[in-house]
């Protein structure tokens, strides 16, 4: 879709920052996104996800640094001179206007006569054909959300900006839109940048994940790259669940660490370890729920991490069960186990945990390790 | 078509296959909690009747009832000594209309340009307080107001002083040959701006300001910010931001602001009579004078009536045109 090169959807952030006042919603930022993706700005609330979309749809002036698309630099112009359309949180359609006018406005105001064709395909595209009519206060929730989809696309832009277009569905509706958004952006190829705080929105939606953080970016890759190696806390705990076990550095063998964890020998290979970790003496293994065995007898692989402990908690899920394994005085993992075995071990068991040192992570032990869970993550 | 779109797919179809499925208002069923929202809003439902109350007996005692005896005064004939009898004189009508027609285009014309230049001064300043004024808002509201601190009468004989012949203002479009200009369209004669048809609207636009700032204001008010950014954002300039948005969703404001000030200032006759002469007369100084002066009260009533219908017509060709009822 893109009318000037191959390279004409990529957006580049260099330095961009946002103050407000005193206040520093964004702080200097540099990201580049790759023409034709579907890339994900996820974060909690107010970390700044909805300011670094004004702008780069040119609705806020940066405080410092510079916005380019497709190579050119924008960050001098008003937002109806940008190839960016936006599909904004609340839609903003115009309430005075038919779906169809709603829809076929930015082409008008671009000067094109015959809109009735291309407005018809696109209402077909987002299945509102038959809906043309209609005001934008006749329409339900998921209609308007289209008809913002529809109004945006017709355009043609070298990027779409996303702002939590589906923040206000529910649950089922969300996950259909979900899937639709994914299609439209398949069908016709043009850079997506979707802003989101729901993790598994973004997970299953997007190629790429930025995921912000106090006014950062505190980690840019695809989503399994995120869920499989996060490089802080916050990246952990906000993507699915993480156990974050303090363990003290005791040297290096050869490819791996060895740690000291609650008094027991475990490795990390030192790749898997944030660069700098790895020279101090304090680290933080992380290691995510579902890639722990949980068994009654120590593993025939010797080189896999063990740890033993009280199962204190278990709560059956259906496809798996949850543990809460406390291993120490105050220390409790969480355990995700695939209901295979006949036999589940019961609240009191002692069991013994094991997982391979590959699945393991390493990260900064000066830090937060409750960032990005639950209340404050939203 | 992908599966999971079929359902909402099939919903819409239903939708639209009948209309009458919608709500009554067109809207999908609110959903529980608004539901029960409006069982308790239901209870509430008789409320505002009870509160009209007071309305209507007002409307019944000041409006109807005075509109009935004035109906009855326009076909009557006889004299203020002799007392009235209702003698179903239609002809009062006719000749009211051929003596003072010229007074009835006056009104119209000078209350016609009144409210277009209160709507050129207002739509600025109500466009400012409602988007760019920030904490002065409401400061700024207050000052739109403050001059009905004051009488109407001592605020319109304020203007005579201002347009004297030898005042600072009349000075200053002197030098500048604006009189020149205005005398050359019959708005103002020789080097004067007292005593012509010019002071007259003047006084008309500045004692009706407010009356269209307000409710331009109101509307202005409402208009989601984020539209305008939606706007922005597909390719409008400002400009186009203005006239493809702005303006259409204000217009319940236009038309609120130029009926408020238009209806009065053609029955008004206080800025004719004190900054215009007898070549200005208003039909409102016309009524004025039958019923105080001459005392010929079934021609002052017709009079009132043929005003009040011609406002109507032209209120209603005005509605209907402006189609405000399309504007949510
Ligand atoms: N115009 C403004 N003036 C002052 N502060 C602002 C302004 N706009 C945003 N902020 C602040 O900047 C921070 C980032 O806001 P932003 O809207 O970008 O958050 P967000 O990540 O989009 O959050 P959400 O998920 O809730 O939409 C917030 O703390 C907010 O209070
Ligand atoms: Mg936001």
């Amino acid at each position: 879709m893109s009318k000037q090169g191959r390279d004409a959807g990529r957006v580049e952030l260099t330095g961009l920052s946002k103050r407000f006042g005193g206040f520093t919603a964004v702080r200097p930022t540099d990201l580049t996104i790759p023409e034709g993706s579907f890339f994900a700005l996820l974060g909690a609330s107010g970390c700044g996800k909805t300011t670094t979309l004004r702008m780069i749809a040119g609705l806020e002036a940066p405080s410092t640094g510079r916005v380019l698309i497709g190579g050119q630099d924008v960050t001098g112009l008003p937002p109806h001179k940008r190839p960016v359309n936006t599909v904004f949180q609340s839609y903003a359609l115009f309430p005075h206007l038919s779906v169809a006018d709603n829809v076929a406005f930015g082409l008008r105001r671009k000067g094109r006569k015959d809109v009735a064709q291309p407005v018809k395909e696109m209402l077909e595209l987002v299945e509102l054909g038959h809906l043309g009519g209609r005001k934008p206060a006749q329409l339900s929730g998921g209609q308007q959300q289209r008809v913002a989809v529809a109004r945006a696309l017709i355009n043609h832009p070298q990027v779409l900006l996303l702002d939590e277009p589906l923040g206000a569905l529910d649950l089922k509706l969300r996950r259909q839109m979900q899937l639709e958004l994914k299609r439209i952006q398949t069908e016709v190829g043009i850079t997506f940048v979707h802003v989101t705080h729901d993790q598994e929105e973004a997970m299953t939606m997007a190629d790429t994940i930025a995921v912000m953080n106090g006014g950062v970016i505190e980690q840019l890759g695809s989503p399994t790259e995120l869920y499989e190696s996060p490089k802080t806390a916050f990246v952990a705990n906000f993507l699915g669940q993480s156990n974050m076990l303090p363990a003290a550095v005791l040297g290096r063998q050869g490819d791996d660490l060895a740690l000291d964890v609650h008094g027991v020998r475990m490795t990390l290979p030192a790749s898997r370890a944030v660069p700098g970790s790895s020279g101090s003496s304090r680290i933080v293994m992380g290691i995510r729920p579902e890639k722990i065995t949980l068994g009654k007898a120590e593993p025939d692989d010797a080189h896999r991490n063990m740890l033993r402990g009280i199962v204190s908690e278990a709560s059956f899920i259906g496809v798996s069960t949850e543990y809460r394994v406390r291993i120490a005085e105050g220390s409790e993992l969480v355990v995700f186990s695939q209901n295979r075995d006949d036999e589940r071990p019961r609240v009191g068991d002692e069991v013994v945990l094991h997982w391979n040192p590959r699945h393991g992570f390493g990260l900064d032990a000066g830090q937060d390790l409750d960032a990005g869970t639950g209340e404050d993550a939203l | 078509m992908t599966t999971p779109a079929k359902t909402s797919d099939a919903a819409d179809a239903a939708e639209a296959a009948g209309p009458k499925h919608a709500g009554a208002d067109g809207r999908p069923e609110p959903s529980g909690p608004a539901r029960a929202l409006r069982a308790i809003t239901g209870e509430l439902r008789r409320m505002p009747y009870l509160l009209l109350l007071p309305g209507i007996a007002w409307l019944i005692f000041f409006f109807l009832v005075p509109l009935y005896f004035q109906a009855k005064m326009s076909v009557s004939s006889g004299t203020l000594d002799k007392g009235f009898d209702l003698t179903w004189t239609w002809s009062t009508f006719s000749a009211a209309f051929e003596d003072y027609d010229e007074h009835f285009l006056r009104s119209l014309y000078y209350a016609g340009a009144a409210t277009i230049l209160c709507l050129v001064l207002a739509y600025p300043l109500a466009y400012t307080i409602a988007f760019r004024a920030g904490r002065w808002r409401s400061l700024l509201l207050v000052l739109v107001v403050a001059p009905f601190f004051t009488s109407f009468l001592v605020r319109t004989l304020a203007w005579k002083t201002i347009l004297s012949d030898n005042g600072t203002v009349v000075g200053f479009l002197n030098t500048l040959h604006i009189t020149d200009v205005t005398a050359t369209l019959g708005l103002t004669e020789g080097d004067r701006v007292l005593a012509t048809p010019l002071a007259v609207v003047t006084g008309l636009t500045y004692n009706f300001l407010p009356f269209m700032i307000l409710p331009l204001y109101a509307s202005l008010e409402r208009i989601d910010p984020r539209l305008h950014e939606a706007a922005r954002d597909l390719y409008a300039s400002p400009a186009s931001t203005f006239r493809r948005v702005t303006l259409p969703l204000s217009m319940p404001g236009v038309v609120a602001g130029t009926l408020l000030t238009f209806i009065p200032a053609s029955g008004d006759y206080i800025n004719a009579q004190l900054l215009g002469t007898t070549r200005e007369t208003m039909i409102g100084n016309v009524i004025q004078s039958e019923y105080l002066r001459v005392r010929d009260y079934p021609t002052a009533a017709a009079m009132s009536f043929v005003l009040m219908a011609v406002i109507l017509v032209i209120v209603t060709v005005y509605i209907r045109r402006a189609g405000t009822e399309d504007l949510v």
